[in-house]
């Protein structure tokens, strides 16, 4: 009796959000699976069930395989390396506790405030790649320096590995995030451990590898699932800016044009699970990182 | 007693949180018809309780400047007409209907569709009426005498498995090549080109003297694209069968079709092309560029929010190959199954339907009426033009391929993807081949 009282209201309390999770959450990713094995298409929604069909075609797809796939891998790649270390480094410079640093702190902050909506269209005019008098945006700053030779087609290029470009707005929006998640980490080492290091003989290089970086693990471990997690969601900034272009495709923006312009719901879910997939690869890897961690506390 | 008071008061509350999202879960089946009551937009004339009183809600996309003015114009004639009825206009914003597209599709899935609402004419219809979602309207058609006013192209195009499911307003033409007279004469061009063959040659030229020969915009631009040169080469009759008949994809002369779409292609901005059609043709306006394949809602950018003059300022001409053919497309308004003022609907299609209701639209708009009928005088410029080709017995009418008249959304999806990998990799025969597994999906 007296154990109920304990968590009775705990449970009671909770079960508003417990019930809304179960509904909205965990209900529709097992609708999601649902239609995915279904053979539905069109407006009727239609509940057959036709095994892997759907994922097997989009194994042999070229557009999901040959571009959407690969174009996630690097753009997830760039965008998560190129903020971690960004965010890193103002963090760094930051924890120098220079003046008007709050200041510094709020200006980083700010790209995230906007929506990546308003970020793609931003973005869309600086990463123009026009020609000679219709240059604008990145190229014309470069050119008004004296880099020419820097100019680039962006998202734009021939290269497959055009998509990365789409990691400049991505961290110039998220790396202030990243930088106050490393501040939080930094400040949060006891500067007695640091002094204590600094009386044994240890130079700043090996205060901060041997005190401060094992301190900053669990910070750099969430960062980067944060940032894988949204990398892989990303929707809005690659739609504002160029939607329908091959070369910043992904399968978030297949799932959506599939299944709401062509009416092919079951790809669209089968798209939807693989993506789950993948956030699950590096979601819970870190789940059970932490859980572990938590045990050995 | 104090001790155990906290925990007591933290069970009512969560008890109270609880029931509230019962109370919210069951709460989502009242539907909002409270405003109905209200005669808040009724005019003064009107009695002040009519027991009659009714509403339609017509829903399109149909926000922008022109289109907005010619729908309220529709809209008062309706009202003055049926007094009583009040029209709600729930209009989504967002060109070509790409966001009211997605709206709508969860309104007809979840059974509340309005009581009429605005499609591509043609085989963007198909879904809607496999769903089971339309009424068949040949009964209208044949108690108004429509079948007579409308010419045979554009009832062949819109009638599905020998039924018609909606009243088109207007009449759009997708294959023009729009330039400026100044430009061609600076650049010693005669006369704009006549075949595709011959725009390579002008093309290769323009290019010496660094200009970009055709101006290009998104993805469904270069759709647009495919779909004149596929015109032009393969000619109307070809061009038709293809989209009924998909093993023409892997002739020949398709081959050689998008052989040609291909070069053209190489003579674009594509590699910058800019985001929209408006500013894709500003690039013409510039100067930077020379032609520009656009629908003839050019003329109202150019001619209404540009202020050029047509003819002296801005021309256009058929896209080459495609003399004396008029590659439509047109918006159309539907009747759905279970529609909440059936009767109300039904009058709004005779207004969709009526010269009056397409004489007050379609000036606004930009585009020609759907009726051969239509008072000509009403129409200016550019648009003299477009009705005579639209009412001259002897043109060929072929319906558009992006903009949903000729092939249903599941292809026009899947050639959107093929489209932009072929784009990508300017492989003709994969591309074709994806075209014709297209139409086996569904």
């Amino acid at each position: 009796m007296k154990r109920i009282r304990l968590w009775a209201p705990a449970l009671l309390l909770m079960s508003p959000s417990l019930l809304a999770l179960a509904l909205f959450v965990y209900g529709f990713i097992g609708w999601n699976l649902r239609v995915s094995v279904t053979s539905w298409r069109g407006l009727l929604p239609k509940y057959d069930f036709v095994g892997l069909r759907n994922y097997a075609a989009l194994m042999s797809d070229a557009r999901f395989m040959q571009f959407d796939v690969p174009h996630i891998a690097i753009f997830t790649l760039v965008f998560v390396g190129g903020t971690l270390a960004l965010g890193f480094c103002m963090a760094l410079l930051l924890d120098k506790k220079l003046a008007g640093d709050a200041l510094f702190r709020s200006v980083y902050l700010f790209p995230m405030s906007l929506s990546l909506i308003v970020t793609g269209i931003i973005w869309r005019w600086l990463l123009d790649n026009g020609n000679d008098a219709s240059t604008t945006g990145l190229n014309k700053l470069l050119e008004s320096a004296g880099l020419e030779s820097l100019r680039s087609d962006w998202f734009r290029s021939d290269s497959a590995w055009a998509i990365a470009a789409i990691a400049l707005p991505a961290g110039w929006s998220l790396s202030g995030y990243v930088m106050s998640l490393f501040l939080a980490g930094l400040r949060s080492v006891p500067e007695e451990l640091r002094e204590a290091a600094r009386v044994d003989g240890a130079n700043e290089t090996r205060v901060f590898w041997h005190v401060i970086r094992p301190m900053l693990v669990p910070v750099l471990m969430s960062a980067i699932v944060i940032l894988a997690h949204i990398s892989l969601k990303t929707f809005d900034l690659f739609y504002a800016m160029d939607a329908k272009n091959i070369k910043i495709d992904t399968p978030a923006l297949y799932m959506w044009f599939t299944t709401f312009d062509g009416g092919f719901y079951a790809r669209g879910a089968a798209i939807a699970t693989l993506l789950l997939l993948g956030v699950a690869l590096v979601i819970v890897p870190y789940i059970a990182y932490t859980v572990r961690e938590e045990r050995r506390r | 007693m104090t001790r155990c008071s906290r925990p007591l008061l933290q069970c009512r509350i969560a008890a109270l949180l609880s029931l509230a999202l019962v109370a919210i879960a069951c709460s989502k089946t009242s539907p909002p018809v409270e405003k109905e009551a209200a005669p808040a937009a009724a005019p003064a004339a009107a009695p002040a309780v009519e027991p009659k009183a009714t509403q339609v809600e017509v829903f399109s996309w149909w926000t922008g400047p022109g289109e907005q003015e010619g729908l309220d114009a529709m809209i008062a004639d309706f009202k003055t007409k049926n007094s009583g009825v009040e029209v709600i206009n729930a209009a989504v914003s967002g060109g070509s209907g790409t966001n009211a597209k997605a709206i709508l599709a969860n309104r007809l899935q979840a059974g509340t569709p309005p009581d009429s609402y605005q499609r591509h004419a043609g085989l963007e219809l198909a879904d809607d009426i496999k769903a089971k979602k339309l009424e068949d309207l040949t009964s209208l058609y044949e108690s108004k005498g429509w079948k007579t006013k409308l010419p045979k192209g554009l009832l062949d195009a819109i009638t599905i498995d020998g039924k018609i499911y909606s009243v088109p307003v207007n009449i759009h033409r997708a294959n023009l090549l729009w330039f400026l007279p100044k430009t061609l004469q600076s650049l010693g061009i005669g006369a704009p080109p006549a075949t595709w063959k011959e725009f390579l040659t002008q093309a290769a030229a323009i290019t010496k003297k660094h200009k970009t020969p055709l101006a290009i915009g998104p993805g469904w631009t270069q759709k647009h694209l495919l779909e004149t040169v596929l015109l032009g080469e393969l000619g109307a009759e070809q061009y038709t069968t293809l989209w009924k008949q998909p093993n023409e994809w892997q002739s020949p002369k398709v081959a050689a079709a998008l052989d040609t779409f291909k070069k053209v292609l190489a003579f674009t901005d594509i590699k910058s092309s800019a985001p929209d059609w408006q500013p894709a043709s500003d690039r013409v306006l510039d100067g930077a560029a020379v032609y520009f394949v656009m629908g003839d809602w050019l003329d109202a950018y150019w001619g209404r929010a540009k202020k050029l003059k047509f003819k002296t300022d801005y021309d256009v001409v058929e896209t080459p190959g495609s003399s004396g053919v008029y590659d439509f497309l047109s918006d159309s308004f539907t009747l759905p199954v279970g529609a909440k003022h059936r009767e109300a609907a039904l009058k709004w299609l005779d207004e969709c339907g009526s010269v009056t209701g397409q004489d007050l639209f379609n000036p606004q708009k930009g585009s020609v009426p759907a009726r051969t009928d239509a008072d000509a005088s009403k129409y200016q410029g550019y648009l003299a033009t477009a009705l005579a080709a639209w009412q001259n017995p002897k043109t060929v009418i072929v319906g558009s391929l992006t903009h949903g008249v000729v092939a249903n959304n599941a292809v026009g999806s899947e050639i959107d993807s093929a489209l932009s990998l072929f784009v990508a990799s300017g492989d003709a025969a994969t591309f074709a081949k994806a075209v014709a597994k297209a139409y086996t999906v569904d």
